[in-house]
Parts: structure tokens; C-alpha cells; sequence
């Protein structure tokens, strides 16, 4: 059955909806009765301008008119019949039924789309249980003790004349068990409670570390001028209560461990001083203190907002920092206003980061933009360089970073990034494939589930 | 029956029990409890039957059992598996490396005693 003949269908489908008769539309769409009369039982062809117009008079899309639309529509009832082979057989073929009910057909199309994307949810998130290391580990803990309190149990039940000694030291290992398996409850239960919060709770050491560094503003004013940087960060990470794993932990004391370095080679007041001087520049830092340039990105990263010189001085334009490694994988994020970081997934392979990755040793500098109507743009600076010490016969182990800058033109008195020499464009670049709205992307991995979809 | 066999196991308690019943069954009881080394108690005891956990420290029971498959002298020592995965994917994987026979935590005494029964009579 030709795709033509079913828009006529669907004309006088959407006519007799609107309790319009053949004569009136035909005359508001500039065409005599009978000829409507022809195209709505589908034996001539329409499109083009009669098509908008018709569309125009019905108050409806064209393209849900058209052919593109109904092909897309036809497709999808395949694949939602196809995907129910249980259900019992019916005899209108997907386009007899569209072009009989086409708003019935609508609604089965986007429940079925509804129910794809479901799927994949519910796959992500099962992928996230099994794959899960901390919920694996508790769920093994718990089992063991059941186990343990199961197989105790059964022999204070089962066994007649338990000889005292046994006796009382079962009990004892029951009543350990007990208190560990209530432990071990709680734990999870708090754990999947977070998990299960709208805006997410803290779930992998990473986030840990996150929502640690978060709480200061990713600025440690304790260790700015530590004398013993070591106790510092002992005291800091026992008064966090967001670090509540020992690999968060580990991760945390890690990062601090690297702060308090940091602030030793590269102290507060002339980093500022650097800025005020030359701009957010992680080039001329890193010359300034010689270090590398990861290293100068990290410690503009440290800054704290505010004024640079005191009060009523300039302003230091918000900074980000975002760092992966050879995989691609995000392994540190430092937010800013504007820019946004995907919490999980793969981000948008149009950042400067990853051409760094592929470009290692080369230091990159970009106008970057997510907001596609211009209202922000940033200073994105790139490199990526090995993390290990050189050695023959091993291979290097690159990690990238990128350094993102707040650019607010027409802002009085803030201090700018370090200037792009020529006036560069702007490279729009995204999130992450699944949310990002831009159309006619090469780079794009997956649909986004912005589009409608059609 | 005085028959012996080995747990390898890493939960002290889980030990204790079934050391103790297996004990109570007749049997002679050993028990060791990493991974590491786990391989090496097995070559010296030679026990009759194996009990061996899958999460262990120092070594999966899956790297466990695949060693001592490829050894003559335990490539049919039976060995009962015992994790706190039920899934299809674990039991596969177990069979498919040469587990007698396959048990998920938490199970009851008389689940052991009855496998362990089994294995030996075959």
C-alpha cells in the first residue's frame, strides 16, 4: 500500500474530528468538494502546498499529515507489535490501523517510545547493582552473617545434648552475628535510601570526595598555611561526615595530600598576586612557580572566590577544572556556573579535554559554549600529560585536564582569562550526548532524548 | 564415615558451625581460611571432599578450583562451591570450571550435610 494513499485517510479523519463537513474545508482550502472528496478516500495524490493548507484549516502539524511522519509512526507500531509476540494476533496491518485512528496510533507510538527508554533505565540501573562494588561488598557481608546466624541457629535447635562449652560459645557467635548483621542492614539501607533521593546521594568514593570538597567550595583555608599539613588533614577529614567510606576517605586524604603540596610550592598570596598581574592564566603560573602545567590548573582550581586583593578588589572569575583519564572517564570535577559536567556517563567529545588527550603535550586554549544562545562562555585551557615518571619500556600514563574560566564581558572590574591572542570563534560544545539539543553533530555517540524523536 | 574434608572459608563463624556439624556427622574437619595459599593446603592435606567459598581473600574460589582442575592429583576431588551470589551467571561459571556441585548462602545444615553425602557416594 503506497505511503499517499493514507494521508487522505488521515484528512478526513481529522475533518470529521473537527465536525467540519467535506464542503467547508474544501472551501477554506480554496478546492471544490469533490476534488477533497477524491483525496480523502485516497485516490489522488496531495502534497505540497495544498497539503500546508489543508494542514493549515485542520490546525495541525503538515508533518502529521504527511508521509515522513506516518513512516516513522508505521515503523514504530511494527516494532511495538514485534516486541509483543504473545499478544494476540491482529489482522490490520500497521497502516491500515494509523490511517483509521491516527490519534489511537499516536499515543501507542509514544507509549512505545515511552517504554524503550524505560527499558534502558531500568538496564543502566540494574548495570549499576551488579557492577556496583560497595553494595556488592555489603550484600556479601550480609549474606555471610546470615549464614553464619542460619547454620548456628539450626545446631542450638537441632542438636539434643549440646555439651555446655559448645553451647555458650554458639550463643556467643550468634549474638556477635546478630549485632553484625544489624550493622550490616542499616549500612544498606542508608546507602540504597541516598541512592534513591531525587537529586541522588552520595554513591561512589569519587562523589564522595565531590560533595567533600564541595562543602568548602573546593578552597581548604586550613591548609593554606599549614605548619604540620600531615595533623591538617587528619582533622579535616575526621570532622567530615560525607566521608563515610574508607576508599572515600583514601580518596579525600589524597587530594588534600596534593593540596597541601600545592600551597607549599605555590603560596596564596603571590598566586593571586600572579593573577592580578597576568590574568587566569595557567601558562604563566606554572612558569612563575615552575611546575607543570596540570599542576598550575589544580591550584587556580584552589583559589577562593571572592575579591583578589582584598576588599572591594577585582573579582576572580569563577574557575571549573575537569580532569579524565586515557579513557575518556571524568575523574575529577570541579563545577562552575554555566558549564555543566555530567554527573554520570560520557561527556561531550567536543571538549578541549579530549582533543588534549589525543594531542598529549600540547597545551590547548578555546572559547568554549554550552549555552547555545550565548549568555555564557568560558576560557577553556587543555593539556595532557603522563602521570608517571618517564621509564623505558613502560608505557605513559596520560591524564588530561581542562581549566574552565568564566569570560563575562561588559562586567567592570573582574579580571579577565588570559587573552585568546587572535580573536578565536567560539566552539559550542555540549554536555552529554543523551541531554544535549544540538542537531547535526558529527561527534554525536546516541540520540538525545531532547529531540522528539520524530 | 571418617572421611576428611577441608573448608576454605573466610567467615570464622560459618567455620565454627559447620566444622562443628560435619564433625558431629563423622567427619575428619580441616579448615583454612584465604585465598593465597589456598591451592597448597589442598596438595598437602588431600582431603577426600572440598568445601570452598568463592569470595575469598588473596584468591577467588573460581581461580581456586580452576588450579586444582588442571592438577592430576585434584582434578576430581569434588568440590562443593559456596556463594552469596544465586545467580545463573555464578553457577555457570562454577560448572563450567568443574564444581561438583553448587550452593548459595545462606543455606541450612541439613543442605550441606545432604551434598555432601551426595558427592561422596558418587
Amino acid at each position: 500500500m503506497p505511503q499517499g494513499q493514507l494521508t487522505g485517510t488521515r484528512i478526513r479523519e481529522r475533518r470529521i474530528m473537527q465536525g467540519l463537513r467535506q464542503a467547508e474545508l474544501a472551501q477554506k482550502a480554496g478546492i471544490s468538494a469533490s476534488y477533497l472528496n477524491l483525496i480523502e478516500h485516497n485516490r489522488r495524490r496531495i502534497g505540497g502546498k495544498l497539503l500546508l493548507s489543508l494542514a493549515e484549516v485542520l490546525n495541525v502539524e503538515p508533518s502529521l499529515l504527511s508521509e515522513g511522519a506516518e513512516a516513522a509512526m508505521i515503523a514504530t507500531l511494527g516494532e511495538a507489535r514485534a516486541a509483543d509476540p504473545d499478544a494476540a494476533p491482529v489482522e490490520e496491518t500497521p497502516e491500515a490501523f494509523a490511517g483509521r485512528y491516527p490519534g489511537w496510533a499516536e499515543l501507542l507510538t509514544r507509549r512505545h517510545r515511552r517504554v524503550l527508554e524505560l527499558e534502558r533505565t531500568v538496564e543502566v540501573l540494574n548495570d549499576r547493582l551488579t557492577h556496583d562494588p560497595y553494595l556488592a561488598a555489603a550484600l556479601h557481608e550480609v549474606l555471610s552473617t546470615v549464614t553464619a546466624i542460619r547454620s548456628t541457629a539450626g545446631i542450638l535447635a537441632d542438636t539434643p545434648e549440646l555439651e555446655p562449652e559448645w553451647r555458650d560459645r554458639f550463643y556467643r557467635n550468634l549474638n556477635e552475628d546478630a549485632a553484625r548483621l544489624a550493622d550490616g542492614a542499616q549500612g544498606l539501607v542508608a546507602y540504597l535510601d541516598q541512592g534513591g533521593e531525587a537529586e541522588g546521594g552520595v554513591t561512589s568514593p569519587q562523589e564522595e570526595l565531590e560533595a567533600f570538597l564541595n562543602d568548602s567550595r573546593y578552597h581548604i583555608a586550613a591548609l593554606e598555611r599549614a605548619t604540620d599539613a600531615g595533623a591538617a588533614i587528619e582533622t579535616l577529614l575526621e570532622r567530615a561526615s560525607v566521608l563515610q567510606t574508607a576508599s572515600g576517605r583514601g580518596f579525600a586524604r589524597a587530594h588534600l595530600q596534593r593540596y597541601a603540596q600545592d600551597a607549599r610550592d605555590m603560596p596564596l598570596a603571590d598566586v593571586l598576586a600572579c593573577v592580578h598581574e597576568m590574568g587566569v592564566d595557567p601558562a604563566a603560573v606554572a612558569r612563575n612557580f615552575s611546575v607543570s602545567l596540570p599542576r598550575a590548573m589544580q591550584r587556580l582550581a584552589d583559589l577562593p572566590s571572592g575579591p583578589i586583593n582584598g576588599e572591594g578588589g577585582q573579582e576572580l572569575p569563577a574557575i571549573g577544572l575537569v580532569s579524565c583519564d586515557a579513557s575518556g572517564t571524568l575523574i575529577f570535577r570541579k563545577p562552575v556556573d554555566g558549564f555543566s559536567l555530567p554527573r554520570f556517563g560520557a561527556a561531550c567529545p567536543k571538549w578541549p579535554l579530549f582533543q588534549a588527550l589525543s594531542r598529549p603535550m600540547v597545551p590547548l586554549h578555546h572559547l568554549v559554549q554550552q549555552d547555545q544562545r550565548g549568555e555564557a562562555s568560558f576560557d577553556a585551557y587543555a593539556v595532557a600529560e603522563p602521570t608517571n615518571t618517564p621509564d623505558f619500556d613502560t608505557p605513559p600514563l596520560f591524564q588530561a585536564h581542562m581549566l574552565i574560566v568564566a569570560r563575562t564581558p561588559g562586567q567592570g572590574g573582574g579580571v579577565a582569562a588570559a587573552q585568546v591572542k587572535t580573536a578565536a570563534p567560539v566552539v559550542p560544545v555540549g554536555i552529554s550526548c543523551r541531554i544535549c539539543p544540538v542537531q547535526d553533530c558529527a561527534p554525536r555517540r546516541e540520540p538525545s532524548i531532547l529531540s522528539d524523536g520524530f | 564415615m571418617g572421611k576428611n574434608v577441608l573448608i576454605i572459608e573466610d567467615e570464622p563463624n560459618i567455620i565454627e558451625a559447620i566444622s562443628f556439624i560435619l564433625s558431629r556427622d563423622g567427619w575428619d574437619v580441616a579448615t583454612h581460611s584465604n585465598g593465597h595459599d589456598a591451592v597448597d593446603v589442598v596438595r598437602s592435606k588431600q582431603p577426600d571432599l572440598l568445601i570452598l567459598d568463592v569470595m575469598l581473600p588473596g584468591k577467588s574460589g573460581y581461580d581456586i578450583l580452576t588450579e586444582l582442575r588442571a592438577e592430576q592429583g585434584t582434578a576430581d576431588l569434588p568440590v562443593l562451591m559456596l556463594t552469596a551470589r544465586g545467580q545463573n551467571k555464578d553457577r555457570e561459571l562454577a560448572t563450567r570450571l568443574g564444581a561438583s556441585r553448587f550452593m548459595t548462602k545462606p543455606f541450612s545444615n541439613a543442605e550441606v550435610l545432604e551434598a555432601l553425602r551426595e558427592l561422596v557416594s558418587n
